[in-house]
């Protein structure tokens, strides 16, 4: 026995895996599965299709472009750079009730803020209240990491800087007098943005740990002063800074400003005339960029966009369709059997 | 006083003085210790780290890696190339360091051999015995035996058995074992001795790596020691070896540079514009850096598309593409199938990165002893009398084949003298010859008398015979174990125990072979009666005009066995003797003696001698030898013949014997139209048979061959000669030989030998010189752009192992040369049809799937960038997270295409070997090439429009279902990199035949993985401990969760797929390939058992075969001469060896192996 072991000792051993016979599924694209496959997943689409139309279709969206480059519009006089705290009112109407809850955006296109050298130029330390970075922020900051007189900017960066800082003020037109639509700021930024991402120095008050910094260029208000009707929402936890700080993927896009949540208009907007007051601050116009507010509600997949309900069931028909020419081609040329 | 100095073309001269070890120092030769390892422990790292930057590849990733150091240009963080980078060197290194510590091992072992190799030095006298190796290249100086010859045997340097004989100078020789006097002398270039010079020459050199035999001691002189002698200096040689799909992937990474930088052009091109349009204008937000205008931001952005968009050139690609090479190299390795118990050799790729090529093969040149043949002869049939013996029967008087009925042979225990190992069958024939049959007595006396072999008898009855030809050897022992021992020889006698009883022959003349005489006769004298008889065996048609009329009736019968013997392919031969009376004999001796001596006319006159004593001969009956083939070569080569492989057999014998193998192994067969035969012995004689037979096989072809001239290979500075396959109808054979090929090979004839063998089934060249073999693979290699494959298993098949594409060693032989510079080994020529037919067809499958996916995958994973260069600016902006980048080749997508390239198989081995046609598609390169890449761009142009545009169309201005942000930067990149994922994973899927649990294991996985790694880096954790590495905290968390994403996902993924589908099986159903069709008959059928093992047809054939001498001249001159017989009668065989200029050291003597039958499949269970 011994003997016989040592004469066949580089004999390869005998496994399903040495000898490539493991068991294995061979599955072929035969006619039986993928012509009705096709049918299958064509009705499929159908239907997702038209359910997400369907949604789509319901979901009430309304846009003003408040850039004021015509002559006539009611922000033009604002475009000029030389006025300061320029402020107009945007009038509009609603026929039917705009079913709540009501968002509020602020669009802007032609934007790139995702931009390469745009989008890195903050500095993630610093936003997540490392102190020391607030003394020297990263290079990748540059140009906003010093001022002129060679203080750190905080926050520092190209995103930072650039915030939009237009804001509005939303009324009703009721009987002739202006009632304020009450908007609601809070939770319009990501909770792990909010909670995780950014944080401020636990220095209280929040305006010690800014002391030997300078705010960034464009800002009017120093970061621990951006709403000073209430103290917790300043920093870089401020919501307007985070949603702002969450850079777009695409040059036209558009933020959440407030929500329309409670009060009188929780329901929603109801028909009637509105006035939108615009403090018009944020240049656009050299670039050739438009600013716009949209109003909208959303569904379950979120805010409307019929592009997906419609490529649904423009695929859907075409794989039925794909499945009838198959199965033409399949009964007119299958290839003969037998060699 | 001696001194030596030997003159070499390396070196100028060599000056040794004996024993004088600080005299020889002084020169630094190499001392006899080797090295072939390359690395020491402190030179590893900055060695192995600079030969791997040498390579293009490694090179381009270093370079980019330093371009991503350059803040202005980085477009990626550092590590997305630095760790694949790091990865690829490592795994390279740990694979370079293993290798190079096996090394180191083996040179230990060799060094430290019994003596202690390594401590040898040039210049030493060392003395051998018996059955040592030779340790370095030593100038014999004496020895034990006569003459001061030393006997060695070559197999580990030639393959060649046979024993070799090296002389001393006499000068040297003479002081024996006298050490004092041996080490008294300094050698000088010729080798001088007090004043006196000596010539030395290669016959007097022990090569390392010989064996010492039959031979007590020897003193040598150390002249090369390690490195330098020739053992080492031939065995670095070996040329490295690439497939034809490395040479196109070099092609292909050198366009994917060119069409990388038109890339990267474009967006340079259009960052310009978009600086000088967009850019200019938007600097209020984003304001340029000083000194950066649209002409730098645009250079500078070219470099940024380099990093971003050089994954189109994967640095994983070649690792993977060597990963998969070996582990298809060990699946040969383990393939019990291709394993040889009766050796214990399993098959061996000794080269791991040419697996693909054996799927390619076209063409393949094989040797034909030791790889079609056994070498062995075996005495099969014979005819004595008119009788026929040596067949079976069974009951109904059908033939049964012999190998049925193993274990059934005759047992020869009645003669003590017997060689065990012979087997026969027959019991009639033992009855016949111990009933006292004359006849059948006779025949065997003849066999015992009349022949060259040299018998060697170390201990009493054990009988050992060294013969000219294995022919010989065959008959001999036949006698030998019918009763006639032929015992032992000396110049004038024979001693032949008859039937137990001891008789000699008084040997008066022996008339030798040569090539037209096709015969041979020896004139004996029996003691004591004083009987004088002529004993002759030779071709049938040589003997039969030289026969007594009285023989024709015998005649015929005889004839009708011999047409059986031949169509059976068996070598034949014809006995015939004739008694001689007293007195013609003296006459004729006289008349010998006076012709032998004669000045001129010597040959003429002795040929008239012979022609006269050798008519009216006695017919006694016919020999059948078989000359054995390897087991299982017919059927292998119908099976190759079938894959439409052409087999080319190379051989160094003669015309006769290999066209025999040619028919016995259904290379030719009778069916044929035709088989050339080219002998000619000029160019024009050659040139004329080439085109007469180009002009039978197909008359309207053109005269001049048509070269198609193409440029190919890096830069397209390759250029290409191609002539076309000619179409031919019905089949044909061309036998060539050497002399012939000799000129065919010359420039002006080559062509139409190419041409000319090309038109033909087979194609068989014999008495060709190695260098001859190699010219005509190169020849082929050439001029078909085909792949070869040579297979062999001696030194002489070394040089057309090496030039072929493909070299394969037969194993487990004693000769190791071939083995040594092969690629693949394995025992037996009939593992080739396993070896091609499934490994390479598996292997040259799975590395174009390979291939075509893994190009697919980058592709699709670089264009999303491009795509969304339009929308950022062209700022080199990535679609994906950076780590995403990192891990997509390394982690993501690695084991699934893995998997694929390691188990897919489209169908089993067994319905490989049924339908040999399916080897086919890689010998016409159809899986993977230029056209099938291109294909693979498109689709992965397809599919990045989809993965990008998709993505982009459904997050358009929408947000959660919560009103918050979702068409952020990240969330997009999370969604784009997951379709990416799912698409590439489905593709995948589609392109995978064969799902074993490992690779359902590998995909699901590779998808769990990504999104364990995924939510794991966009964690509150990781984001806290390492805050700038992982900017994407919380993306999959708030995307992940949304209902349009995941639609989204589910879209792209089947847009992606669906027509892929669709478009496949309509492929399948107008244009079925032969893969889809064997794929779907496997599906409906089972596979049909294999056909019983049928009695190979016997064929009526006309043409006999070859004679039973395989060589040109014998040696009877020896073997009657008495000079080296003078010390030493017993053993004269040695003294055969000694004349370097007789025939033999032209026709050196094949060791004789006698049958050695075993049942092979006993062994396995």
């Amino acid at each position: 026995m011994v003997k016989q072991e040592k004469a066949s000792a580089n004999r390869p051993d005998n496994t399903a895996f040495t000898q490539q016979r493991l068991p294995a599924w061979q599955p072929m694209l035969s006619a039986g599965i993928v012509i009705p496959g096709f049918v299958l997943i064509g009705l499929a689409f159908i239907g997702i299709g038209v359910a997400l139309f369907v949604t789509s279709r319901g979901i009430q969206v309304l846009e003003i472009d408040y850039t004021g480059v015509e002559q006539n519009s009611p922000c033009f006089p604002c475009t000029d750079q030389n006025r300061k705290n320029c402020v107009c009112d945007v009038n509009f109407s609603i026929d039917t009730l705009f079913q709540g809850p009501v968002f509020f955006y602020y669009g802007l296109s032609n934007y790139f803020q995702n931009y390469r050298k745009y989008g890195v130029s903050k500095d993630d330390y610093q936003l997540s209240g490392d102190l020391s970075y607030f003394k020297a922020p990263s290079s990748t900051c540059s140009p906003y990491e010093y001022d002129k007189n060679n203080k750190p900017i905080v926050p520092c960066g190209s995103v930072a800087n650039s915030m939009f800082n237009d804001t509005f003020k939303l009324f009703q037109i009721v009987n002739g007098a202006k009632k304020q639509v009450s908007l609601d700021g809070k939770g319009i930024a990501w909770w792990t943005d909010y909670n995780i991402k950014y944080r401020n120095p636990s220095v209280t008050p929040l305006k010690n740990a800014f002391n030997g910094t300078v705010k960034p260029l464009f800002w009017s208000k120093p970061a621990y002063e951006l709403d000073l009707s209430d103290p917790a929402n300043n920093g870089f936890i401020n919501q307007d800074f985070l949603v702002w700080m969450r850079r777009a993927a695409l040059p036209n896009f558009r933020k959440l400003y407030r929500r329309i949540t409670d009060g009188d208009y929780a329901q929603g907007l109801p028909a009637g005339n509105y006035t939108l007051e615009v403090s018009y601050n944020y240049p656009v116009l050299s670039f050739g960029g438009r600013k716009k507010v949209v109003f909208s509600n959303v569904s379950w997949m979120g805010g409307k966009n019929e592009f997906l309900g419609i490529a649904y069931l423009v695929i859907g028909s075409m794989c039925v369709f794909m499945s009838i020419v198959m199965l033409i081609v399949y009964a007119k040329f299958k290839f003969p059997e037998e060699d | 006083v001696l001194l030596l100095i030997f003159y070499f073309s390396t070196e100028e001269e060599r000056h040794l003085r004996a024993n004088d070890r600080p005299f020889n120092l002084s020169y630094h030769y190499a001392n006899n210790a080797i090295k072939t390892s390359k690395y020491n422990i402190f030179t590893f790292l900055p060695l192995n780290l600079f030969e791997q930057f040498r390579r293009l590849a490694n090179a381009y990733f270093l370079f980019l890696f330093i371009l991503q150091l350059i803040p202005q240009i980085s477009s990626l963080s550092w590590f997305t190339t630095a760790v694949p980078l790091i990865l690829v060197l490592s795994i390279t290194a740990v694979k370079d360091a293993s290798d190079d510590i096996n090394r180191h091992k083996s040179d230990k072992q060799v060094n430290n051999q019994t003596e202690k190799w390594m401590n040898v030095q040039v210049g030493d006298i060392i003395k051998l015995e018996n059955n040592q190796f030779v340790t370095a290249d030593l100038l014999l100086l004496s020895s034990s035996e006569p003459l001061n010859l030393v006997y060695v045997e070559t197999a580990e340097l030639d393959g060649e058995t046979n024993l070799k004989v090296k002389q001393a100078l006499t000068v040297t020789g003479d002081m024996g074992d006298n050490i004092d006097e041996l080490a008294g002398f300094t050698v000088q270039g010729t080798l001088t001795v007090n004043g006196q010079t000596y010539a030395l020459d290669n016959d007097k050199v022990l090569l390392r790596g010989c064996t010492l035999r039959n031979t007590e001691w020897c003193f040598g002189l150390v002249i090369f020691g390690g490195p330098d002698t020739k053992l080492m200096q031939n065995s670095g040689k070996t040329t490295f070896k690439r497939t034809s799909i490395d040479h196109l992937m070099n092609v292909l990474v050198l366009c994917i540079f060119g069409f990388l930088a038109s890339m990267c052009t474009v967006m340079a091109i259009s960052n310009a514009i978009w600086e000088v349009r967009e850019g200019s204008v938007f600097t209020a937000f984003l304001p340029r850096e000083p000194g950066v205008d649209a002409a730098l931001s645009s250079f500078l952005s070219f470099w940024s598309y380099v990093i971003v968009l050089n994954t189109v050139v994967p640095i994983s690609l070649y690792v993977s593409v060597e990963i998969i090479r070996l582990g298809n190299s060990f699946y040969i390795d383990w393939d019990r199938k291709m394993y040889y118990p009766k050796n214990d050799t399993p098959a061996q790729a000794r080269t791991t990165t040419l697996n693909e090529e054996l799927g390619q093969i076209k063409y393949i040149f094989s040797d034909k002893t030791g790889t079609l043949t056994q070498n062995i002869m075996t005495f099969n049939r014979c005819s004595i009398n008119g009788k026929g013996y040596g067949e079976l029967f069974d009951f109904s008087g059908q033939r049964v084949e012999i190998t049925e009925v193993r274990g059934e042979y005759l047992d020869f225990l009645w003669n003590h003298l017997a060689d065990p190992k012979f087997i026969f069958h027959d019991h009639s024939l033992v009855e016949t010859v111990r009933a006292g049959n004359p006849e059948a007595q006779a025949f065997f006396r003849l066999l015992a008398l009349c022949h060259t072999v040299m018998p060697e008898e170390k201990k009493e009855g054990e009988l050992n015979y060294q013969a000219q030809s294995p022919d010989e050897g065959a008959l001999v022992t036949a006698a030998r174990n019918f009763g006639f021992v032929f015992r032992s020889r000396t110049p004038e006698t024979i001693t032949v125990v008859e039937m137990g009883k001891q008789v000699t022959y008084e040997l008066l003349a022996v008339l030798d072979f040569n090539n037209v005489r096709k015969r041979m006769s020896v004139i004996g004298e029996r003691n004591p009666e004083g009987k004088l008889t002529l004993y002759c065996k030779g071709a049938d048609t040589i003997i039969y005009e030289r026969l007594h009329p009285s023989c024709n009736k015998l005649m015929k019968v005889t004839t009708d066995h011999l047409n059986e013997y031949a169509g059976d392919g068996l070598r034949t031969l014809v006995l015939a003797y004739k008694d001689l009376d007293e007195d013609y004999m003296d006459d004729w001796k006289k008349r010998h003696h006076e012709a032998s001596t004669a000045m001129d006319g010597r040959e003429e006159r002795l040929d008239e001698l012979y022609e006269e004593i050798e008519k009216d001969l006695q017919l006694l009956g016919a020999t059948a030898v078989e000359d054995k083939l390897q087991d299982g070569v017919p059927q292998t080569i119908e099976q190759l013949a079938k894959a439409d492989i052409k087999i080319w057999v190379l051989t160094g014998d003669k015309q006769e014997t290999a066209e025999n193998i040619g028919y016995s192994c259904n290379m030719l067969r009778e069916e044929m139209k035709d088989v050339f035969i080219v002998a000619a012995n000029t160019a024009e004689g050659v040139k004329e048979e080439l085109q007469n037979a180009r002009r039978k096989m197909c008359p309207e072809a053109p005269e001049e061959a048509s070269v198609i001239k193409a440029r190919a290979g890096l830069f397209w500075c390759q250029k290409t000669e191609t002539v076309q396959d000619e179409k031919v109808d019905g089949d044909y054979g061309l036998v060539i030989n050497g002399h012939s090929l000799a000129f065919a090979l010359e420039k002006d004839l080559q062509l139409e030998l190419l041409r000319t063998a090309c038109m033909c089934q087979t194609v068989i060249c014999c008495r060709v010189t190695p260098l001859q073999k190699a010219q005509v693979v190169q020849l082929v290699k050439r001029y078909k752009q085909a792949v070869t494959l040579a297979i062999g298993d001696g030194a002489n098949d070394v040089s057309m192992i090496k030039a072929a594409h493909i070299g394969v060693g037969i194993s487990g032989q004693e000769g190791m040369q071939a083995v040594l510079s092969s690629d693949f080994s394995f025992a037996q020529f009939r593992y080739l049809q396993r070896l091609l037919l499934v490994h390479g067809r598996w292997s040259y499958l799975r590395m174009c799937k390979f291939l075509r996916y893994f190009f697919y995958k980058n592709f699709t994973f670089t264009f999303v960038h491009f795509w969304y260069a339009f929308f950022c600016g062209f700022s080199a902006q990535t679609v994906y997270d950076e780590w995403f980048i990192t891990l997509y080749n390394l982690v993501y997508t690695a084991l699934p295409v893995l998997g694929m390239s390691l188990f897919d198989q489209d169908v089993n081995d067994r319905w490989s070997f049924q339908y040999p046609q399916l080897y086919s598609p890689g010998q016409l390169n159809l899986y993977f090439n230029k056209k099938a890449f291109v294909r693979c761009m498109m689709h992965s142009c397809y599919s990045s429009l989809i993965l990008f545009f998709i993505p982009w169309a459904a997050m358009y201005d929408t947000v959660r279902d919560d009103g918050k942000d979702i068409a952020d930067y990240q969330s997009f990149a999370l969604l784009a990199q997951t379709c990416l994922l799912v698409v590439v994973n489905i593709q995948l899927c589609l392109d995978t035949h064969y799902w074993t649990a490992v690779n359902q294991f590998f995909v699901w996985g590779s998808l769990a993985a990504y999104f364990a790694i995924t939510f794991t880096m966009y964690s509150n954790g990781m984001f806290l401990i390492f805050t700038s590495a992982f900017p994407f905290i919380g993306t999959a968390r708030n995307s992940l969760n949304q209902p349009n994403v995941w639609l989204t996902i589910f879209l792209t993924s089947l847009l992606c797929t669906l027509p892929v589908v669709a478009f496949r099986f309509i492929l399948i159903q107008l244009w079925p390939t032969i893969n889809d069709k064997m794929r779907h008959k496997v599906r409906k059928e089972a596979l049909p058992a294999p056909a019983p093992r049928r009695l190979p047809t016997r064929r009526i054939s006309t043409r006999r075969s070859g004679y039973a001498f395989s060589h040109s001249q014998g040696y009877g001159d020896l073997v009657t001469s008495r000079r080296f017989l003078l010390k030493k009668p017993l053993k004269s065989r040695l003294a055969l060896f000694t004349q370097t200029d007789s025939p033999l050291a032209e026709n050196q003597p094949q060791h004789y192996r006698t049958i050695a039958e075993e049942p092979e499949e006993a062994q396995s269970p």
